[in-house]
């Protein structure tokens, strides 16, 4: 079962929101529902479910709807229309009272600025969420205190945010969070006011949290990278409506319209890509019954300088280069062992294609795909660039 | 040339209404009048039974330490305590302290609340902001006579007179402190489920302390300005011998007691300036 649950979930900002809403129902755009009634849609109809234990991402530029999404999830902001189910209760119906207490129990969120109060200490600020819970001090200092050594500021306790950097400063905001034990995070850009190197360490820090918590994230950026790199799964939205939403691998090779393809155009494809995104079905010869007189042939046909060898089963042997095939045949050698070099430049299916940028260049052969020592595929320098540019000739049915 | 217009009795209608007011409300003036007159002869006196001596060391000694340890406030308070003391006036700026000590608490009381209440709703912001700047730009004066009205004469007028005077200041800053906390902490606060009062108490106010410190600063001034013009229906203190020296055409006596209201206002304003500014 989802943990939320979000149905057709609208916001409009403006005094015509009838009128507005009809308009979205009639499939009207943003802009035309401006120029007519004076309202902008924030959100519109977005719907989706978030699993336990995932880190959702919602991605969009500035003006998608994002932030606003977000904030309609523990109704920071009113929903026009529309639910959000969280465990099963409609939070967009809820009383004041038991949404203050979904709130400190089960929602908690990080912000773009941190949201630190600055004339509270770390531990006082870590202790936020506990206090308003009426906690009493003991405890709710030791759970603080605990949430702070999870992101490594347990010796910061007494300075003020001020005292602290950027990245350290947005750590106590993730351990103001982590200290209610709230079943969902939810962070709004919460990497984006950092510097990029800091950025990635966070990236990697929540990454490793998650990893022991298995807390239900969502995560807003407006940095596609961000997205691919923390994202079981990523809604990207544009003008308030959500055009896609799939894993970041489906998002890249699948892009649903020319929108969310010219998004995916810039990114750095070979952080997200890996080996079986970009390789292609190879040529082979059985050494269990081919000789060099085949593989000469086969080379031949397909104007290729070297080719795969696997036996009956496709585990693969090496590979033979059409020179030595040649030598071999005016030898008259029947045997493919005695020509087969075992120098195979292997990776696996999900290697990142970072790495196999590193090896292609060094390699004179084509790179091997193994599977369990079988030959799935093989990677040519010409697929490697393709994929860089973003051409398409990415394998999607994989 | 509009003589077609017959004139408008409105200093008659005013006149009305405030006669009305006091008949009316006359169960609340007199009882105010007297127990709250009693209440503040009664904290006069207690300050005015304190040694000079012992008040001078206290300020002296505060001033020292409310300015960061530096001596210049501690000296040119000893100095202008004594000149003051020299002059005779001592008894006299007593009275004047204890006039703007409470009016500045009761204007504190009052203007607090009500700006936040303005920060908290857009139509009470509506509401209240023009009848402030209707309270700030009425000549202090004319407070007065209503003032007499309800309380005649002595000390209740002064002050009532100076609440009306000195409060827009805490007021206005109580609100647009409240309101300059960034959105974004605002947020922080609602969605850890705080509720109303614990945003406000928790994260408001504190984030406002120091801009709420510069409205009192400011209302403490005025104030004090108000109560010396209260000496003009009877309220004791500084104002007193400014009156009468103009009344005779006494430069000299003018001059005197103005310098001591001077020496009185800059203690007082450093002593609010460097409260907040410490708190910062």
């Amino acid at each position: 079962m989802p943990v939320i649950e979000v149905k057709n979930l609208s916001k409009i900002f403006g005094k015509n929101v009838k009128d507005s809403l009809k308009m979205l129902d009639q499939g009207k755009k943003k802009d035309e529902i401006l120029d007519k009634t004076g309202d902008t849609v924030g959100v519109n109809r977005a719907s989706f479910e978030v699993e336990a234990g995932e880190v959702f991402v919602i991605m969009g530029l500035s003006g998608s709807g994002k932030s606003t999404l977000i904030r309609l999830i523990n109704r920071l902001i009113e929903p026009t229309e529309g639910s959000v189910m969280v465990d099963g209760e409609d939070l967009a119906q809820m009383d004041k009272d038991n949404l203050r207490r979904v709130r400190r129990e089960k929602l908690s969120m990080v912000f773009q600025n941190f949201g630190l109060f600055p004339f509270r200490t770390i531990l006082e600020n870590a202790e936020y969420g506990l206090e308003v819970q009426g906690m009493d001090k003991s405890e709710r200092a030791e759970k603080a205190k605990k949430a702070l050594d999870l992101v490594g500021l347990g010796s910061y306790i007494d300075q003020y945010p001020r005292q602290l950097s950027g990245g350290m400063q947005q750590r106590v905001g993730l351990a103001r969070a982590l200290a209610n034990d709230p079943e969902v995070l939810l962070m709004d850009e919460a990497f984006s006011a950092l510097d990029p190197l800091i950025r990635k360490d966070m990236q990697d820090e929540l990454l490793d949290l998650q990893q022991t918590m298995k807390k239900t994230i969502i995560f807003i950026t407006h940095d596609l990278d961000e997205a691919l790199r923390i994202g079981d799964r990523i809604a990207l939205m544009k003008d308030g409506s959500i055009v896609q939403i799939g894993t970041p691998e489906d998002i890249l090779t699948n892009p649903a319209n020319d929108y969310v393809e010219r998004f995916v155009e810039d990114v750095d494809r070979s952080k997200v890509l890996t080996a079986e995104h970009i390789m292609v079905r190879p040529e082979t010869i059985n050494i269990e019954k081919h000789g060099p007189r085949v593989a000469l042939e086969r080379m031949g046909e397909e104007a290729l300088s070297s080719i795969y060898v696997v036996d009956s089963n496709r585990q693969l042997k090496g590979y033979v280069t059409a020179d030595d095939a040649s030598e071999a045949r005016k030898k008259e050698i029947k045997d493919l062992k005695e020509i087969l070099k075992t120098d195979v430049p292997k990776v696996k299916r999900d290697t990142p294609m970072q790495e196999i940028i590193a090896i292609v260049y060094n390699t004179p052969v084509p790179i091997a795909v193994v599977d369990d020592g079988k030959l799935v595929g093989i990677i040519i320098r010409g697929s490697v660039l393709a994929a860089i540019a973003g051409e398409g000739e990415v394998n999607t049915d994989v | 040339m509009f003589d077609f217009i017959p004139e408008i009795p409105l200093s008659d209608w005013v006149d009305e209404l405030v006669d009305w007011i006091v008949e009316t409300f006359a169960f609340i003036f007199n009882p105010l009048k007297n127990e709250f007159g009693d209440f503040i002869e009664w904290v006069a006196e207690m300050l005015g039974a304190i040694p000079p001596i012992i008040i001078m060391v206290i300020v002296v000694i505060g001033a020292f330490f409310i300015t960061g340890k530096r001596f210049g406030l501690a000296a040119f308070a000893l100095v202008g305590l004594l000149l003051i003391q020299n002059q005779d006036l001592w008894t006299e700026m007593m009275s004047t302290f204890t006039l703007v000590l409470i009016s500045s608490l009761l204007s504190v009381m009052v203007g607090v609340p009500v700006g936040i209440l303005m920060s908290k709703s857009k139509v009470a912001e509506q509401i209240i902001l023009p009848i402030l700047d209707f309270m700030q730009t009425m000549p202090a004066f004319v407070y007065l006579i209503p003032a007499v009205a309800f309380f005649s004469i002595g000390m209740v007028p002064g002050i009532f007179a100076s609440l009306i005077f000195a409060t827009p200041p805490t007021v206005r800053f109580t609100n647009l402190g409240i309101r300059q906390v960034s959105q974004e902490l605002k947020e922080a606060a609602e969605a850890f489920g705080s509720t109303g009062a614990q945003k406000l108490f928790k994260l408001e106010l504190p984030m406002a302390k120091g801009t709420i410190m510069a409205g009192i600063n400011q209302t403490v001034m005025l104030a004090l300005s108000m109560v010396v013009i209260a000496s003009m229906i009877g309220a004791p203190g500084l104002g007193n011998p400014v009156v009468s020296a103009l009344q005779r055409s006494q430069a000299g006596a003018g001059f005197v007691a103005g310098i001591s209201i001077v020496i009185l206002a800059i203690i007082m304003d450093r002593f609010t300036q460097n409260i907040y500014k410490k708190e910062e």
